[in-house]
């Protein structure tokens, strides 16, 4: 197995706004390994999460290749890239989307069910997940009891239940005070980060940036460049 | 994920209790309303169905049961003389006025069935014989007169006597029978007693009833009495739909109740439609993010279906039970009129899931609009 999960090359991606349009990436390229954590950072609006949507499968490109798990996306059906992320791709929210009227191990449990695992199989992994995040106690409490860090668990929780290759993160510390975020990123990196496994975060938070393996600097819709040793980068 | 679609729906209480009561609202008031107008109609027929001949025949010009055109005594004969008669009796039927005790005045509608047989005299006797209707004086009086009465003060039993056009009627019966379109009470009797009690007339047979010979369907021999002339032959069936088509076509109840049927179908469409859509507009993010990961459309939509069928299925449910609740509660008092025939609760049922349908539809168009991504958003 190539060591290579994620293979991008200058992938254009636009929006139609009035009557022309808007390039939110215009030939990005990027390549992200199995058993790393990336990130992709940069200011707002440059594209970071257009990118993480490409490479997941929620949207489509126009230009370049897109390798995912050696499957060209850009030749799937909608119907297929759906599987996909169905199987390969857990996802963590900025604003964890976890459903209000479902319990923790509920919330959890989703991606099981859409994998086509019964409810009841599906709630009993989900609850492993959930008291291996520490949340053995909160299994039927409702995202609504639930204190910011404890939610932020539960999405990594349902991120993780159905193993997927892929896990996705958009800005995951944003809505997390600065003690929460580490604690969440060092759960994330503990749990999610498999030698078969590609963890990809796109954030701004500064203060998480020692924690990626690889740093992608994103910028007017380009990777404008790749730091390989983070520990000291802080981004301007 | 259906499983986890009705936990979606369940547990926010706030818009499935706001759904279902709508759903209910409009289902109580499309099955209410409707039972009330199939009451009515029933009301309308009621001479019909308490009389129950195989064969009408009444004066070519009448239109409908209640429309009394009185005939010669003759056509019981007439009708006696057509092919295939088994037998044909006379009947007789007008409004009458009865003086009770207290000299107060009641409308009554005199029931004169033919002396011999007794033909068309009412199934439910509650006291004494109907035979007795042979003895002097005798008439049975129906549940309508014993209530009517005795709001008066005039307590009803057997051996009570009143006046009807000045002579007079001494109870030997009493009797249930399906109450009239006016509200009058039955008071039978035998058709010679009837015609002493009416006023002097012409003409005082209201209608002929006949039977067809074994071999014979009630149809043909419907058609061979229209043969004669002057005469108009119907089956029990069609003189209770001929009545009850004239009622709608003649007045203005199918409209009045029509409206309030039609009001409960935009109640419910506008409440259940639009709280729905609300429903999934805030779910739409959540929609979005089964979509992201990995759930297909007809996932998505027959979790939005079964939310919007499992609300209607409820409501329903609430709104027809409600109505029968309300049915069972006037039925003993016989007002207002109250009849639910199946297809009334077919017909509401077809008008929730049409609303179920619309409001799934509002929401399915957002749900296959909607763009995985903006969970990134």
């Amino acid at each position: 197995m190539s060591n290579l999960a994620i293979s991008v090359e200058n992938v254009v991606k636009s929006f139609a706004a009035g009557d022309t349009r808007a390039y939110a990436l215009k030939g990005a390229t990027l390549d992200a390994k199995f058993g790393e954590l990336l990130m992709i950072v940069g200011p707002s609006g440059c594209g970071k999460t257009t990118l993480l949507s490409v490479i997941c499968g929620t949207l489509k490109c126009e230009e370049g290749r897109l390798d995912v798990f050696d499957h060209d996306l850009r030749k799937m059906k909608e119907g297929q890239i759906t599987q996909f992320r169905c199987e390969n791709v857990g996802f963590i929210f900025q604003q964890f989307n976890l459903i209000p009227t479902l319990t923790a191990v509920e919330n959890a449990s989703v991606p099981l069910i859409l994998n086509g695992i019964s409810p009841r199989e599906a709630e009993r992994r989900a609850g492993r997940v959930l008291a291996d995040v520490g949340l053995a106690d909160k299994l039927h409490s409702y995202p609504s009891q639930l204190s910011g860090g404890q939610l932020q668990r539960v999405a990594i929780s349902r991120a993780l239940v159905h193993e997927p290759r892929l896990i996705i993160c958009d800005e995951p510390t944003a809505s997390l005070d600065a003690a929460t975020g580490q604690k969440t990123m060092d759960l994330l990196k503990s749990s999610a980060l498999q030698p078969d496994r590609c963890v990809i975060v796109v954030t701004h938070d500064n203060r998480i940036y020692h924690f990626a393996d690889r740093i992608a600097e994103m910028e007017d819709g380009r990777v404008t460049a790749i730091i390989n040793d983070p520990k000291d980068y802080h981004h301007q | 994920m259906l499983e986890i679609a009705l936990k979606m729906l369940f547990r926010d209480r706030a818009k499935y209790a706001m759904l279902v009561c709508g759903l209910a609202f409009c289902s109580l008031l499309m099955c209410q309303q409707s039972s009330v107008f199939c009451g009515i109609m029933m009301w309308t027929t009621a001479t019909v169905r308490n009389i129950g001949a195989p064969v009408w025949v009444v004066d070519a010009k009448v239109e409908q049961a209640n429309e009394v055109i009185p005939m010669r005594q003759i056509e019981v004969d007439r009708v006696r003389s057509v092919p295939g008669v088994a037998w044909a009796v006379p009947l007789y039927i007008g409004i009458e006025q009865a003086r009770l005790s207290d000299g107060s005045f009641q409308n009554v509608q005199l029931t004169g069935l033919d002396t011999g047989t007794l033909t068309g005299r009412p199934m439910d006797m509650h006291a004494g014989r109907i035979e007795d209707l042979r003895l002097p004086n005798a008439v049975v009086v129906d549940q309508v007169a014993v209530e009517k009465f005795r709001r008066k003060g005039i307590t009803i039993r057997l051996g009570t006597t009143f006046e009807i056009n000045d002579k007079e009627a001494r109870v030997v019966g009493l009797c249930h029978v399906s109450r009239s379109f006016l509200g009058q009470p039955y008071i039978y009797t035998t058709f010679d007693r009837a015609i002493e009690y009416a006023k002097p007339a012409r003409k005082q047979l209201s209608y002929v009833l006949a039977a067809p010979v074994p071999g014979v369907t009630n149809e043909e021999l419907a058609a061979r009495i229209n043969k004669l002339p002057g005469l108009r032959a119907m089956t029990n069936d069609s003189l209770f739909w001929i009545t009850v088509w004239w009622y709608i076509k003649n007045t203005g109840i199918p409209i009045s109740f029509g409206t309030v049927v039609l009001l409960g179908i935009i109640v419910g469409i506008a409440i259940a439609g639009q709280t729905f859509y609300l429903f999934v507009h805030d779910n739409l993010r959540y929609l979005a993010a089964f979509k992201a990961m990995g759930a297909r459309m007809p996932t998505l939509a027959a979790m939005v279906l079964l939310q919007a069928f499992s609300v209607g299925f409820i409501g329903y449910g609430i709104g027809v039970g409600l109505a029968s609740w309300f049915g069972n509660a006037v039925l003993a008092k016989e007002t207002p009129p109250f009849f639910m025939p199946w297809q009334v609760p077919a017909f509401v049922a077809a008008v929730t899931i049409f609303i179920c349908s619309f409001s799934a539809l509002i929401g399915l168009v957002k749900v296959a609009r909607l763009e995985p991504a903006i969970v990134f958003r």
